[in-house]
């Protein structure tokens, strides 16, 4: 039995290994004329012997952990496994959840700025992809436009900074709510449609935001976008190396001596919260009755109908808040970037993100979380192989299709559970219920 | 029963001329139909007669080619389907659509939606009136679990119960939903002559102590013969007779209908 688990548990760490070393661990070096192929530094060796150990632990004691409320044993297993009871493990649950937030947390401390860097961008991916997942893994509609949210976000933020002065924060709150009214006044004649319509008109829309932010060049800047965007500043407090009129900076406050790190950790530190926190809400979100909603529109939207649910404003809802999500992720890149422009925001972005979706398992926040940070940090770590940076993601999504059509994670969503007794006893005061509610309507 | 005092003539469901066509196809001709409140009203008919389109009138899947629906005194004709829902006209199918990958007790929980307490906010924070009517759903989701003998079965998905349980749970899910009138589209079909039987008694209770008034589409005549107070017999669209039971099985025309003119 221990044993099959311990063999069970190296076949994924040997594949990790497999798929890594020649992914991340190998180094083109293109100066000499013929290129030659040599091992990556050593700190990255580490990495992945550090990830294939966590792999092989993960694995091990995976049953062990019920994540998020839906259980991670049924990552890879049948899903007649089931973990029969959610107050279990807990205790062990959170404290694991505890240390790796909380080393999520104090890792920047003791990285390279350019780590950092790549940190806020798989964040940000992170939070697309979450926001992504919540229409087309959630509530089931294509969108092949999402691009045209996040750029709202960004856009969001330029331009009421340039034009109105307002700080990050109170921009994050205007370019959520603006990408939360975009998704909403699309939705409402969109949703009318079905499946491979909606997908064309979602992608027609991502397209209109970014032709119209490429042409409308009086308010926009056009192809050239918009820099000098400010970073995220704390309570007033500002990272740059000398203070705007009136400000104080960061290093001056503390009396130490200027980093161009600092703001690049801060930024990291905001985009963790507001992960954490969408990761939070989303949760939260398939426990209550519109997340239930959203899974009985997926399988049989008649039947909704007839049981006097909404179809449109349910739809609407999960269009919106999908959308809100990525314009936090666009002000969050508008504020790493410092400058961007239409071209960071074209369809390719809004496959990248849907490919995070499917590839993590519809539905599954964990799976999402995952494939994000395999899709935006794969390019990055492999600069090297630029060229062949499709042609990599091609096979890998073959090999995934092939391997595991239904994504990294497949969805299990947290069933409500009620147990016999709970049962019987629910069931005899229940009349009383009834009868009031009859008086009242009388 | 006791709420027809006030007007004697009111009935439930007023339906008069109803009519459906799809291009060339008359389905449904003129139909009338009267529901009294407390009532169980059976609508039968040969097979392709119209009933299920009749159905489907009613509850706003289709647009009606043209007549009136009054439901409680008001014109429902054309009214969208979760509107006319939300009125308290909820039906079941005549192919079973439960949400299948669902638990039995989420099946209930979707079908109580706009009763329980939906804002988001409310929602996120746990407030107590969420909290309240998230327990009241389960309540009365147990309650309507027991009543249909599905207890057992209340974790299980929707789709590995029992052709007769899937029909039943169908019903509870409509209860849950409060109806005042219960649309049931052949809810006999494919059930063997014991779950008919309990059908049947669930059927009559529901009418007398849930306080609903039953429209049904039947084949199985024993049963609609037994249970119905009043019959109405479709025929390739059009009205063909109706009456009480006794009068409608010995009406000449029908019998005709049913075994084909020779
Ligand atoms: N959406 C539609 N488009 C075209 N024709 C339709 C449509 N729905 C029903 N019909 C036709 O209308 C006629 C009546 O169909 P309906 O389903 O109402 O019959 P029914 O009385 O319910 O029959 P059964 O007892 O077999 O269920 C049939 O000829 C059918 O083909
Ligand atoms: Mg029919």
């Amino acid at each position: 039995m221990t044993q099959s688990k311990a063999f069970n548990a190296l076949i994924p760490a040997v594949l990790f290994l497999l798929l890594s070393i020649p992914l991340m661990g190998l180094q083109l070096n293109q100066g000499q004329i013929i290129p030659t192929v040599t091992l990556q530094d050593n700190s990255t060796l580490v990495g992945i012997a550090f990830s294939t150990g966590f792999i092989f632990l993960f694995q091990l004691v995976r049953e062990k952990i019920p994540f998020n409320g839906s259980s991670i044993s049924n990552l890879i297993s049948s899903p007649a496994q089931r973990v029969p009871s959610l107050h279990k493990h807990d205790s062990f649950k959170k404290i694991l959840t505890v240390l790796l937030i909380a080393s999520l947390f104090i890792w920047p401390l003791f990285s390279s700025r350019g780590a950092v860097d790549l940190g806020i961008h798989i964040l940000i991916y992170v939070l697309l992809g979450l926001g992504l997942n919540v229409v087309v893994g959630l509530a089931g509609l294509l969108d092949l436009g999402f691009v045209g949210f996040y750029a709202v976000g960004a856009y969001g933020y330029a331009l009421l900074n340039q034009y109105f002065g307002l700080d990050f924060w109170t921009c994050l709150l205007f370019s959520g709510a603006l990408a939360a009214l975009f998704g909403f006044i699309l939705g409402f004649p969109v949703l009318r449609l079905r499946g491979d319509y909606l997908a064309i008109v979602t992608l027609g829309f991502g397209e209109i935001i970014r032709i119209l932010l490429n042409n409308w060049s009086g308010l926009t800047g056009g192809p050239n976008g918009i820099g000098q965007i400010p970073p995220a500043t704390l309570f007033g407090i500002e990272f740059s190396r000398n203070a705007s009129e009136g400000g104080t900076t960061f290093h001056e406050l503390l009396g130490i001596s200027y980093s161009g790190s600092h703001k690049v950790i801060f930024l990291y530190l905001i985009a963790l919260v507001i992960t954490l926190l969408t990761v939070w809400v989303i949760n939260r979100l398939r426990n209550m009755p519109i997340g239930r909603a959203w899974e009985a529109l997926r399988e049989d939207d008649i039947a909704c109908q007839s049981l006097g649910m909404n179809k449109t404003t349910i739809k609407l809802s999960a269009f919106t808040i999908g959308a809100m999500f990525a314009g936090l992720a666009g002000t969050l890149f508008a504020a790493r970037m410092s400058h961007i422009s239409p071209e960071s925001f074209t369809f390719i972005e809004s496959a990248m993100i849907l490919a995070i979706v499917v590839l993590g398992g519809m539905g599954s926040q964990f799976g999402v979380i995952l494939a994000a940070i395999i899709i935006a940090s794969l390019p990055e770590l492999v600069r090297d192989f630029e060229q062949y940076r499709m042609l990599m993601f091609g096979v890998m999504m073959v090999v995934m299709m092939a391997w595991r059509p239904q994504g990294l994670m497949p969805m299990k969503r947290p069933h409500i559970e009620m147990r016999k007794k709970e049962l019987e006893e629910r069931a005899h005061e229940a009349p009383e219920a009834t009868n009031t509610r009859k008086a009242q309507a009388a | 029963m006791s709420s027809q005092n006030n007007n004697q003539n009111a009935s439930l469901l007023e339906v008069e001329e109803l009519t459906m066509r799809f291009g060339g196809l008359l389905a449904v001709d003129s139909v009338a139909l009267s529901i009294q409140e407390g009532q169980i009203t059976s609508i039968i008919g040969p097979n392709g007669a119209g009933k299920t389109t009749v159905f489907n009138c009613l509850t706003g899947f289709y647009k009606p080619t043209a007549g009136s629906i009054r439901f409680k005194g008001e014109d429902i004709a054309g009214n969208k389907n979760h509107e006319i829902s939300r009125k308290g006209i909820v039906r079941t199918f005549q192919h079973v659509r439960l949400f299948k990958n669902m638990t039995v007790l989420e099946n209930l929980l979707v079908a109580q939606h706009r009763h329980i307490n939906t804002n988001l906010l409310s929602g996120l924070l746990k407030t107590s009136s969420y909290r309240r009517t998230e327990q009241e759903a389960l309540d009365h989701a147990a309650y309507w679990l027991e009543r249909v003998d599905l207890a057992d079965m209340a974790n299980r998905d929707a789709c590995n119960l029992a052709y007769g349980q899937q029909r039943r749970l169908e019903i509870a899910r409509c209860m849950v939903t409060r109806p005042t009138l219960l649309m049931l589209d052949e809810p006999a079909a494919g059930l063997n002559p014991k779950e008919t039987a309990e059908l049947d008694e669930l059927i009559s209770d529901l009418r007398s102590n849930h306080n609903v008034s039953v429209l049904l589409i039947e084949h199985d005549m024993k049963l609609v013969m037994g249970i119905s107070d009043y019959i109405y017999v479709i025929n390739q669209g059009t009205p063909l007779a109706e009456g009480k039971p006794e009068d409608v099985s010995a009406n000449d025309d029908v019998i005709k209908a049913y075994l084909g003119e020779a």
